[in-house]
């Protein structure tokens, strides 16, 4: 039985007050916050196995080892991904992505064709752009609607035997739009293209099955499912990662090292130099055995109760305007209040206790297809309530009073 | 001539009137909607300073031995803290403008408008009519 009083109780930082208001946190969909069981796990490496992995012949070695790698098999079984070695562990989401944009570098040729959506954030731009300058392949553009939702016929006709890659969010974070992906995948494979997903804003929602959608690659990060930051996952397509080259040398990575040749690790070594974020990894794993036991199916239905509901609420107030309205979308609801500058709605929101995203949200495509400086986003989790969205309404009434 | 120390002693006492934040904010709004910034020609690509929210455009002149300086922004409350900026640091000497400090935002209780979070780029404002104050300076000797 989901009992959202009871969960609210999990998270520490929900009792705690701001400017002298009690938090009402909508800024999920930028970082979410986190448990105390999460917090436990964190505090528990720290307090009695912190030590290095993979090397160490002692016991808090061993046991920190033990416990990274069972994390990796949470990861693997909760994405359903084939094997636990294609689960590379990152920094997170952007690392992810440069990860393979930086692998892909010696297996383009000038000329080839690389898709990307509109509705991307610049972490899934920039770094294809970053490939297009490097290798002269050529970048090219799914657009979006009005309601801001793919347009998937430019889409199939963008798709040539040119095409070597496609990159799409799972769901826009700007906008929440839920963007059909499984469909994108199967076209794009019967050109040959290999796809990456970037799940970052889908995680939170959605448990993504990767042998179902036969994806090459989905990325994401822990913090956005109520894990820690600076930690998240590329999961590769095995055939994909044994072509990709390392994208650090360093320690970790390597089988055999001499002045005259060195010999890389296998998977997921290979892309993981260095000590990694040994506590992150665990503690991520923490994280999603934490969504699975409130269950997602019940945090969907939760959640899409809190988005009808703020809609709803949020539209009776006059001038105000939702961007991305597609029926398939998440409990992100992205607006502006007609003649009123975003920033200054969140900066009188914040006064009052109240945390949303204003700004280009790293998407400023997406802006700029609206002719907007940006948007007011209420990004809402499974903890939030509908009494939180009623002091979310109020206070845009407020600010909308005060600035007019 | 009010010196900067003056002006700012006499908005400290100003703010120091207001009961809570919403008094302040509304002061800074209005303040924001009243004041005629700058002329539309000088509101060009070269005078915006880019924050990740909002916008500012600064423009600065010379007259006689003192800096004028005038300015805009898209979001109204950056606005207000704008004109409270101009009313502090146009019309004085620039050597004047290159010495004072501006601890006097913390003393009315704006200092977060000015930690590099808020990217409202009224920080790169602050530098930007300090080097138009350096600028002038040297030009005056």
């Amino acid at each position: 039985m989901f009992d959202v009083n009871k969960i609210r109780k999990d998270f520490p930082i929900l009792s705690r007050q701001v400017n002298g208001k009690p938090l009402v946190y909508f800024d999920n969909a930028a970082t979410s916050q986190t448990p105390q069981q999460v917090i436990d796990v964190i505090v528990d490496y720290y307090s009695n196995y912190n030590a290095n992995i993979h090397r160490g012949v002692h016991t808090l070695s061993q046991e920190a080892t033990d416990k990274y790698e069972a994390a990796r098999l949470t990861i693997q079984q909760h994405f359903n991904a084939k094997h636990a070695y294609e689960i590379i562990l990152t920094s997170g989401t952007t690392h992810s992505i440069n990860l393979v944009a930086n692998g892909f570098a010696t297996l383009l040729q000038k000329g080839d064709e690389l898709i990307v959506s509109a509705l991307e954030h610049h972490s899934n731009i920039v770094p294809w752009q970053m490939l297009c300058e490097k290798t002269g392949a050529i970048l090219k553009v799914i657009p979006m609607t009005l309601e801001g939702e793919l347009d998937m016929n430019v889409y199939t006709k963008l798709l040539s035997e040119k095409t070597k890659l496609v990159f799409v969010n799972h769901i826009s974070n700007a906008l929440g739009t839920i963007n059909p992906i499984a469909t994108i995948i199967k076209q794009a494979h019967q050109v040959g293209a290999a796809v990456l997903i970037d799940g970052a804003q889908a995680c939170p929602h959605i448990k993504p099955d990767i042998q179902a959608l036969d994806v090459d690659f989905y990325v994401t990060s822990a913090h956005k499912i109520c894990g820690p930051t600076g930690v998240g996952m590329l999961y590769g397509k095995e055939e994909w990662l044994n072509k990709m080259q390392p994208y650090q040398g360093g320690g970790e990575m390597i089988d055999q090292v001499s002045f005259e040749k060195t010999t890389y690790a296998g998977l997921p070594h290979k892309f993981e130099a260095g000590t990694p974020n040994i506590c992150g990894g665990i503690a991520f794993g923490a994280a999603i055995d934490y969504m699975n036991a409130i269950g997602f199916d019940q945090i969907a239905t939760y959640e899409h109760e809190l988005l009808e509901y703020g809609t709803k609420k949020l539209l009776e107030i006059e001038g105000l305007k939702i961007y991305g309205t597609s029926k398939n979308k998440t409990s992100v609801i992205s607006f502006n209040v007609d003649g009123i500058h975003p920033y200054d709605v969140g900066t009188l929101l914040d006064k009052m206790g109240i945390a949303v995203r204003t700004g280009h949200h790293c998407a400023q495509p997406i802006m700029d297809f609206y002719n907007i400086p940006g948007t007011i986003r209420a990004s809402f989790a499974f903890y939030n309530t509908k009494a939180e969205i009623d002091a979310l309404v109020e206070g845009v009434k407020k600010a909308k009073m005060m600035l007019s | 001539m009010q010196t900067i120390k003056e002006i700012q002693d006499d908005i400290i006492d100003e703010f120091s009137m207001f009961e809570d934040w919403e008094e302040r904010y509304q002061y800074m709004i209005d303040l924001g909607k009243t004041l005629p910034l700058i002329a539309p020609e000088y509101k060009t690509e070269d005078n915006i300073i880019k924050g990740c929210q909002s916008k500012v455009w600064v423009h600065a002149e010379l007259k006689d031995d003192k800096i004028v300086f005038t300015a805009d922004s898209d979001a109204i409350i950056t606005k207000g803290i704008i004109a409270i900026l101009i009313r502090v640091f146009s019309n004085q000497h620039p050597k004047n403008i290159i010495e004072a400090n501006t601890d006097f935002i913390d003393a009315i209780g704006l200092k977060e408008h000015l930690s590099p979070t808020r990217a409202n780029g009224l920080v790169s404002m602050i530098k930007q009519i300090k080097m138009y104050a350096i600028a002038y300076q040297t030009q005056l000797q």
